[in-house]
């Protein structure tokens, strides 16, 4: 119990360092950009091809689901399409993928870092090492996890029109009919607020994994997969809550 | 000139340090030698603020880095440069990057001046026209000049080497000595270096201190040093019997 409170402590501790003023604001934004550029182009592919096939993979669900069910109108899979895929399946999958990709990433750049000693050179330099290394990865994701969600968002229903033609379920008319129909601003908030919640998580865990290894090869790989997992379970669990408290 | 006072450091139950005392003076390289595990990088360490001491002072130019506030400790910082055994270059930037790194994130200077001062710093560690290859492109002895370059990029006051030649063959050994050598006696840089590596003792060690189990075991010069008849030291040095007996077929 007291490692655990050990561990939150040494967590808080960090963030709020990696929140202080940087000694150069360009550098932390020249550093802040090249951080969204490698997370945001970087994951890009990756979640579109997910988000799209994830689209189109629940629009087959449904239209074999509602086949028999001659009383519901296939129009309505374009609304349901569009509430499951920007309250759940955007939000949720793209975060899982993006703690796979970009966490492990993250942890296993500032665990070479930390074992290679280059984050002792930025010390001995008089760099505030969480300022510069972590600050610009959090900022970052914060911004650019929301941005792939709305992208996937997109994407997702998108898929979910091209499966649905292919599959002769509904016409492009029908289906954009019930994406637009009854349309609630306040599930994008939900939204907004998942991603950009997910994206600290996602940064803020997987440097704090990364910046407090030690020892070697091992550790970093160790570090790498424990950014990953405990990403995942922290997003699963804020997910929960956060539709709980907002829906 | 950094003086050491009655240093003690311990890692859990485990005591390191055990309380070492040492002036290194200005201008001179002072070097820290010893078995591994004698406490050599740790002492070094300490010294630069990465660990600190349970008990005892460390003094630059009477500056108290122990007692320090944060922000003083950063200032010291600026005047303090160092070589890591595995140099610690920045893999993602290019040579120019990394030695310009203290000077972008430091200084004021236009680009042109901070070109201008990255290339004198290269060309004085015998690196020119390297400047756009990444650290994965060079051999051991380069990324070492490469890290003495990005050292000494900010004019330091104090200059520490760990191990600098740990890794490289003898020949190139000899080459960053000379260069440690030539840059303290040039910019007037106090100069602690750790090492095991005796052609460094016998070539460059101005000041020797011989750390033994956490203690200081003995300090002098490189020409006294060779006058040690018995004791650890002479085992330190004269480690194997191929060795011993060759410096008594010297002395008769």
């Amino acid at each position: 119990m007291v490692k655990i409170f050990s561990l939150v402590g040494e967590y808080f501790t960090l963030m709020y360092r990696s929140i202080s003023r940087p000694e150069k604001t360009a550098m932390f934004w020249k550093e802040t950009f090249r951080q969204a550029a490698e997370i945001g182009v970087g994951s890009l592919l990756i979640i579109a091809i997910v988000a799209t096939f994830i689209g189109a993979v629940s629009a087959v669900q449904f239209a074999y689901q509602f086949r028999n069910l001659s009383f519901i109108p296939m129009w309505w899979i374009g609304s349901i399409e569009r509430k499951g895929i920007i309250l759940e399946l955007a939000p949720t999958i793209s975060a899982l993928l993006l703690a796979g990709k970009v966490g492990s990433n993250i942890a296993s750049e500032l665990g070479t870092m930390r074992i290679s000693e280059q984050i002792d050179a930025y010390e001995i330099m008089g760099v505030n090492t969480p300022a510069y290394l972590i600050g610009p990865k959090v900022l970052a994701s914060i911004f650019v996890v929301p941005m792939l969600v709305i992208v996937a968002v997109m994407l997702g229903i998108v898929g979910g029109w091209g499966a649905g033609l292919s599959g002769h379920f509904y016409s492009t008319a029908e289906y954009f009919r019930g994406v637009q129909d009854n349309f609630n601003s306040h599930d994008s908030v939900v939204m907004l607020v998942k991603a950009t919640l997910f994206g600290y998580i996602i940064s803020s865990v997987s440097c704090y994994m990364g910046f407090t290894v030690h020892g070697g090869a091992v550790e970093i790989g160790k570090a790498s997969t424990r950014a990953v997992v405990y990403s995942s379970i922290f997003i699963i669990i804020v997910n929960f809550f956060v539709a709980f408290i907002l829906l | 000139m950094i003086e050491i006072k009655n240093i003690k450091k311990s890692f859990g139950d485990v005591p390191v340090l055990k309380g070492i005392s040492a002036t290194f003076e200005n201008g001179k390289c002072n070097l820290i030698i010893g078995k591994s595990g004698s406490g050599k990088t740790v002492a070094l360490k300490c010294m630069v603020g990465l660990f600190e001491p349970d008990e005892g002072s460390i003094l630059f130019d009477g500056r108290n880095i122990t007692d320090m506030e944060f922000t003083a400790r950063k200032e010291l910082r600026k005047e303090i440069g160092m070589l890591f055994q595995g140099t610690a270059l920045f893999d993602s930037l290019s040579v120019e990057e990394n030695v310009r790194f203290p000077l972008d994130m430091f200084t004021d200077k236009t680009m042109e001046e901070k070109t201008e001062r990255v290339n004198f710093c290269l060309e004085r560690v015998n690196l020119a026209n390297t400047n756009k290859k990444y650290p994965s492109d060079l051999s051991g002895g380069m990324k070492k000049r490469v890290g003495i370059a990005r050292a000494i990029v900010m004019n330091p006051k104090y200059l520490f080497c760990d191990e600098p030649n740990s890794g490289l063959d003898p020949k190139t050994s000899i080459v960053i000595d000379d260069l440690i050598k030539e840059i303290t006696q040039e910019y007037k840089i106090t100069t602690v270096m750790n090492t095991h590596d005796m052609n460094s003792v016998m070539g460059i060690g101005d000041k020797i201190v011989f750390l033994h189990e956490g203690l200081k075991y003995w300090e002098g010069n490189n020409k006294e040093i060779m006058k040690i008849t018995e004791g650890e030291l002479f085992d330190f040095i004269f480690a194997s019997d191929f060795l011993k007996d060759l410096r008594r077929r010297a002395q008769y």
